[in-house]
């Protein structure tokens, strides 16, 4: 019981500023009437005004809303996917018995151990329309170059292939453990029974991987959501918003328009956003015990 | 194949390093240059009166701090939650995992009014503070695992032995779990050795720069100058590749232990 009061100070300093931040979005606040070390406050509350700013956004005939939530839909989709996809697929490889299996396990978790900042500006050199990498392979398959970053369409595809880079190391490493502790003798089991591989993969491998998959998409869903680094760094959202989402979106409106309330409003929504995603898919998992997630 | 995939851009990135200016911007796809210089380095490490060194020292300081003050903080959150049964424990639970949920913007607005009240923007303590509020849930998560997995009969024999609850906590529940601790440390110093949205938003004076914000300098004053920067992207990535790789057992079964058990 005495350690409960520092578990309270822990929730303070991550609950406080939550709490705040959903507070602000029902005012006005901007840099100027924010408050600091030398004035007082004096932002207003303004009820549901940014709210209501943002509805009217989102119904207008020129949103510029809508099209970033459709690119969020898509970014974050599109990323768990082959995540998933090509993370699975290398945790299959590497449970296997095969030489040099540590050394592999190594090469491929490199992507993670490279501070994330620095990946997204080589991949945005790598880009590059005259002398990054894929431009100069194309151009010496005699295939014509693309403009990467310029053209919405190859900026989207762009910044996925460097989140999907980041990303599937730590989706391979959860699923390898995942993989180790189905035990070995329901394999057998099942081979005596006759099952194929194929089979053992679908009745055995899928179902027992289920509770590390569920738990580790969830977490790839949340944190491809709210992904800043490499939009930010890789494309800045350009061209002109094709491959802004919604969490660079509300950056901008704090950070660059200084609109702090307004900013706040977006942050509640994203949270929204997620926590009935989280929700839905959980039951749609029927993960019932969530439990087991920090049991 | 995927390995190649894996391990390209760092290597694309460490080869630009060693190119001369004029190789930099060559057509030809060469991934071992043909001439070798250490140029690169020198400018970065020597250039405007050594800067690039007192932004290091500035991450390492940062890092470190955080580090300590994240390991105090979640050792003894996770303890409580691990061993203790209180009203609320249940609802903690769920809150750290909603606390992943938080847009970085949504934290970011509160954390900056009350860095800007206390007179901390532009200071590294309020670096470290932000740093802490984003690293304990995840750190608490993946501790209270390892806590779980040690015999609370240990500890009862210890206080049949005559040992209060701090120090069963200090002597038998600590070094029993120091992997766990090892792991929680090594990732919080990473994530403040990396971390790049808060510093750019609190910091504004060239000299209490972080290395993220101080190398990102390189890149948009000097659009062209990716030499440098890839030289100064190797020199910040070789500690945390050192770290990662002494700490990679253990985190991998730290996250399958703590963070995601089925």
């Amino acid at each position: 019981m005495f350690l409960t009061p520092v578990a309270l100070v822990m929730a303070l300093l991550v609950f406080f500023p939550l709490v705040q931040g959903i507070a602000f979005s029902f005012t006005d606040m901007n840099q100027y009437n924010m408050g600091n070390a030398f004035s007082e406050p004096s932002y207003q509350f303004v009820g549901l005004e940014n709210y209501r700013n943002v509805w009217a956004d989102l119904v207008a005939a020129d949103s510029t809303l809508r099209p970033i939530l459709v690119q969020t839909a898509i970014w974050t989709f599109v990323n768990v996917f082959f995540h998933f996809t090509i993370g699975l697929g290398l945790a299959l490889l590497l449970n296997r018995p095969i030489r040099g299996r540590t050394v592999y396990r190594l090469l491929l978790l490199v992507p993670w151990a490279v501070p994330s900042f620095i990946s997204a500006l080589a991949w945005r050199w790598m880009f590059n329309g005259s002398y990054g990498f894929f431009n100069l392979v194309l151009t010496e398959l005699g295939l014509p170059p693309i403009n990467w970053l310029g053209d919405p369409f190859w900026a989207m595809v762009a910044v996925i292939m460097t989140n999907v880079w980041l990303g599937v190391p730590f989706m391979m490493v959860t699923l390898l453990g995942g993989l180790q502790s189905i035990p070995r003798s329901l394999y057998e089991a099942a081979e005596i029974d006759g099952a194929g591989r194929w089979k053992q993969f679908w009745h055995i491998t899928l179902p027992m991987l289920k509770p590390v998959a569920t738990v580790a998409t969830l977490l790839g869903i949340i944190w491809t959501f709210n992904m800043f680094n490499v939009i930010y760094l890789v494309t800045q959202g350009g061209p002109v918003q094709a491959t802004e989402i919604l969490v660079t979106f509300a950056y901008r409106e704090a950070f660059q328009n200084w609109n702090f309330g307004m900013a706040s409003t977006y942050g509640v929504i994203i949270l929204s956003i997620l926590l009935v995603l989280s929700a839905v898919y959980l039951r749609a998992m029927k993960a019932e015990r969530v439990e087991g997630v920090m049991d | 194949m995927a390995c190649v995939i894996a391990v390209f851009p760092v290597l694309w990135i460490v080869s630009t390093s060693f190119k001369p200016y004029e190789d930099v911007f060559d057509t030809e796809i060469q991934l071992i240059p043909e001439t070798v210089t250490w140029e690169n380095y020198e400018h970065v490490l020597t250039k405007k009166d050594g800067m690039f060194l007192r932004w290091m020292a500035n991450s390492a300081w940062v890092a470190l701090l955080t580090t300590l003050v994240c390991l105090f903080l979640s050792t003894t959150a996770a303890y409580a939650l691990s061993r203790y049964k209180f009203y609320g424990r249940n609802v903690a639970f769920y809150a750290l995992l909603v606390t992943q949920m938080f847009p970085g913007t949504l934290l970011l607005i509160p954390l900056y009014r009350l860095m800007n009240q206390l007179g901390l923007l532009d200071n590294h303590l309020g670096l470290v503070l932000a740093y802490a509020t984003v690293a304990v849930p995840f750190c608490v998560m993946m501790l209270k695992g390892y806590f779980d997995t040690i015999p609370y009969e240990l500890e009862e024999a210890a206080f049949v032995d005559g040992l209060g609850p701090i120090g069963s906590f200090w002597r038998i529940v600590l070094p029993l779990s120091l992997p766990g601790l090892a792991v929680t440390g090594f990732f919080t110093f990473i994530t403040a050795w990396n971390e790049f949205l808060i510093a750019l938003t609190f910091l504004s004076a060239e000299e209490k720069y972080t290395l993220p914000i101080g190398l990102q300098q390189f890149v948009n004053q000097y659009v062209s100058d990716y030499h440098y920067m890839a030289a100064g992207a190797v020199i910040v990535t070789l500690p945390a590749l050192v770290v990662f790789f002494l700490a990679q057992k253990w985190l991998v079964s730290g996250l399958t232990v703590g963070g995601v058990k089925g």
